[in-house]
This record gives C-alpha cells, structure tokens and sequence, in this order.
C-alpha cells in the first residue's frame, strides 16, 4: 500500500488536474458560442451560391461545353482528399472521426485501384495520416496563427485545389470535416466538391427564367471557383463549432472523472491513516503491557 | 402599390445587410453599372469591383465591393460577396492601402487581361472615393 505521503501527492495532483480541465471546458464553451454563431451566420452564403449554381446548372444547354469544375475531367482515376482536421488536440474524438472516415474511404479507393492523393488542413490530421499515408500527403496547411475560421485563409486553400485541378493533378476532389450537431455529436462528414454534385435532394423544379449578363458559361465558370472555397470555408466553420463542442464535452468528462479519482483516494488516504493510527496504538497498549 | 423591393447582402461571415423597403438599387455590374428597380425580369449577373447605391425609404446608402455575385427573383436582390464595406464608415488609412493593393496588382507584368481590366477598376473605384 502506498505511504500516506504518497497518496496525498497524488491527491494535489489529480486536484490540479482537475483545475485545468475545468478552465479548459470553461474556454472552449466561450469559444463554442461564438464558432456557433459564426457557422450559422455563414449558412446563407453558401446556401445561396449552391442555389444560384443549380439554377444555373439546370440552365446549361450543351453539357459538353460546360465548365470542367461542373462536369468534372471525364475521369475518376486519381482522388484528391482534402482532410480537415484541428490544430489543437484534446477534444475527444473530434479528429479520431474525421481520420476514421477518411480512412474508411481511403480504403476503399485503394481496393478500386484508385490512385490517391492527400491534402491535410490542419497539424492534428498530418500528425496521424502520415504515418500510415505519408507517402500520399502532398501538401499540408495549417492555419495555427488565425485565431477564428476566416474566409481568407478558405480561399487558400480553395486556390490550391483549383490550381491542381487545372493542371489535372486529379479528377475528383472530397472534403472531410466534421458536421456540427449539437455539443456532444459531431458527424463526419465527405463531401465532393471536384466534380459539383448538382443533383439537389429537394427538388424544387421551377422554370425559373432568368436573364444572363454575361452568358451562363462566363458566370458559371466565375462562380465555381468561388463556390470551392465557399464549401471550403463552411467546412471549416462547421469544423471549428465541432472542435469546441467535442472539447468542451471531453473536457467536462474529465473534470468529472477527476473529481470521482480525487473521491477515491482521499478514501483511501483516511483508511490508511486510520490503520496507521490504529497500528501505533496496538503497539503502545501491547508495549505497557509487557512491562 | 408600393414600389418597393427586398434586398439582402451576405458575405461569407454573416448576412451583411437585410432591407425591406427599397426603391433602386445601382450595381457595378460585370458589363457596366445596371439599376434595378422593381419587377425587374429575374436575373443573374456578377460584379466588378464598384460602388453599390442603394436608395431606401430609409435614405441612400453607398457600399464599396470587390467582387459578387447578384440574383434577381421575386423582387428580391441578393448580392453575395466576399469584400464589402460602408463608404460612410470607411477609413482613409484603409482605403490607401487598399488602393495601394489594387495599383501593384494591375502593374504586375504577367497579368491576364481580365485581371488587369478588375484591378484597373478597382484602382479607379478606389480613387474616385477618395
């Protein structure tokens, strides 16, 4: 058993512990409300880009003619997979999803004999791809020095898919970003966005005639470009809102785990000082006794 | 009937700007500026870098944007755009830095003609608020 010291040491310790997580959940829930907020402040702009683009789309006469970015290169050999992922580890499982589903379609890309290619968004991701991925990691980007999600820093990235894209380094481009629910489940999520998908779930199949200026195919081919980086960005908001979510509820737990070990062992510690006590004094009764 | 229209501006932060009582609306269009008034034909269009006006009930308003894209339907006008500002609360600090941008952009060598023409644009916009 260990030495009353001991225990109390452990007990000091495990109590900071618990201190720091407890800042830790109290930093991430300010964080939360405002990712939160600016995800949702974000959904009408791409909302509205992804409806113009269908519009548009479902205009488009000759779909030969129409812009590569819509109808992708004809191809499906090499995949290009922009992985999102934190800067910042302890929060759960928030990257150990993205990772697994990526992996899961990494897999399955490798069995079709796909050729694959890797682009990682954020330290935690590269940290645990490359070890089995390295080889297929061209490039990593992390954006440690901004502090929130900024449109800016989407539209990098957005510029480097798309410079790939024209030089044919790949035919088809999926994201992977973690889709914020509500503070303890976040969804992984793929998405392709290299050849759009336009195929809409609600159909709302209106006629609408509209009247172009330039001509569809010069709007069309302005606006995807744009529409990457506005999907980029909104993954990343919705990344950020997940991360902070996923870390406030971890660290939550182990607050709480902390306070259940602290209960523990400051049992343990009194039981052993009531034995030690107990010893002391069965050594002095027995001692008078023998005199 | 009033003659009045919906106009909602949103950059990829928040939705910039939401206003229910519009009479006319100038946009920098790609092909030239373009007003719109009410049960203008639906349309869709993109922007250059210019001066939004907006001429409300409410009184004028001018924004200066970089880029967008506008959507004209059911008497409602949505811009979407990446760069927007308030003429009124724009600073003189950032609008030389912006200009400054604007004129190493369009004086690079290897410049494609449609950039050069969007930089050119933008310099002048920006001079012409100055």
């Amino acid at each position: 058993m260990a030495s009353l010291d001991d225990l109390k040491k452990r007990i000091t310790s495990v109590k900071s512990t618990q201190k720091i997580t407890k800042a830790m959940k109290m930093v991430a829930a300010a964080k939360l409300k405002r990712a939160q907020d600016s995800a949702e402040k974000g959904r009408p702009y791409s909302e509205k880009m992804n409806n113009i683009i269908l519009n548009l789309s479902s205009g488009i006469s000759d779909k030969e003619a129409a812009p590569k970015l819509l109808s992708g290169s004809g191809k499906e050999q090499v995949h290009l997979c922009v992985v999102l992922t934190s800067d910042r580890g302890l929060c759960g499982g928030f990257n150990a999803n993205i990772i697994k589903k990526a992996k899961s379609y990494f897999a399955k890309l490798n069995k079709e004999g796909k050729e694959l290619k890797i682009i990682t968004v954020g330290s935690k991701g590269n940290d645990q791809l490359k070890r089995v991925y390295g080889n297929k990691i061209i490039k990593n980007i992390s954006f440690k020095n901004s502090k929130n999600a900024n449109y800016f820093d989407a539209e990098k990235v957005g510029k480097i898919v798309i410079d790939k894209f024209e030089k044919e380094e790949f035919d088809i481009c999926t994201i992977f970003y973690n889709q914020f629910k509500n503070v303890i489940t976040q969804i992984p999520q793929a998405q392709q966005i290299i050849p759009l998908n336009t195929k809409s779930d609600d159909q709302n199949n209106s006629e609408d005639n509209y009247e172009f200026e330039p001509n569809e195919d010069e709007i069309l081919s302005n606006l995807l470009p744009k529409n990457i980086s506005t999907q980029i960005f909104k993954a990343m908001l919705e990344n950020s809102a997940s991360e902070q979510g996923a870390r406030m509820s971890a660290m939550d737990n182990a607050t709480r785990n902390a306070g259940e070990m602290v209960d523990k062992l400051t049992i343990e510690y009194n039981r052993s000082r009531q034995a030690a006590i107990t010893k002391e004094l069965i050594e002095i009764i027995s001692g008078a006794e023998s005199l | 009937m009033s003659d009045e229209f919906k106009i909602e501006i949103v950059n990829p932060e928040k939705s910039f700007l939401s206003k229910e009582d519009v009479n006319e609306v100038v946009v920098p269009a790609f092909e030239g500026e373009m007003g719109i008034l009410k049960d203008h034909i639906s349309i869709i269009s993109f922007l250059k870098p210019g001066i939004i006006t907006i001429q409300a009930k409410s009184g004028e308003e001018k924004y200066y944007v970089d880029d967008g894209i506008i959507e004209f339907k059911n008497n409602t006008l949505s811009i979407l755009t990446s760069y927007i500002l308030n003429l009124k609360d724009i600073e003189k600090n950032k609008l030389l830095e912006l200009l400054k941008n604007a004129e190493e952009e369009s004086n690079k060598p290897e410049i494609s003609d449609q950039l050069k023409y969007l930089a050119d644009q933008k310099v002048e916009t920006l001079k012409s608020i100055n």
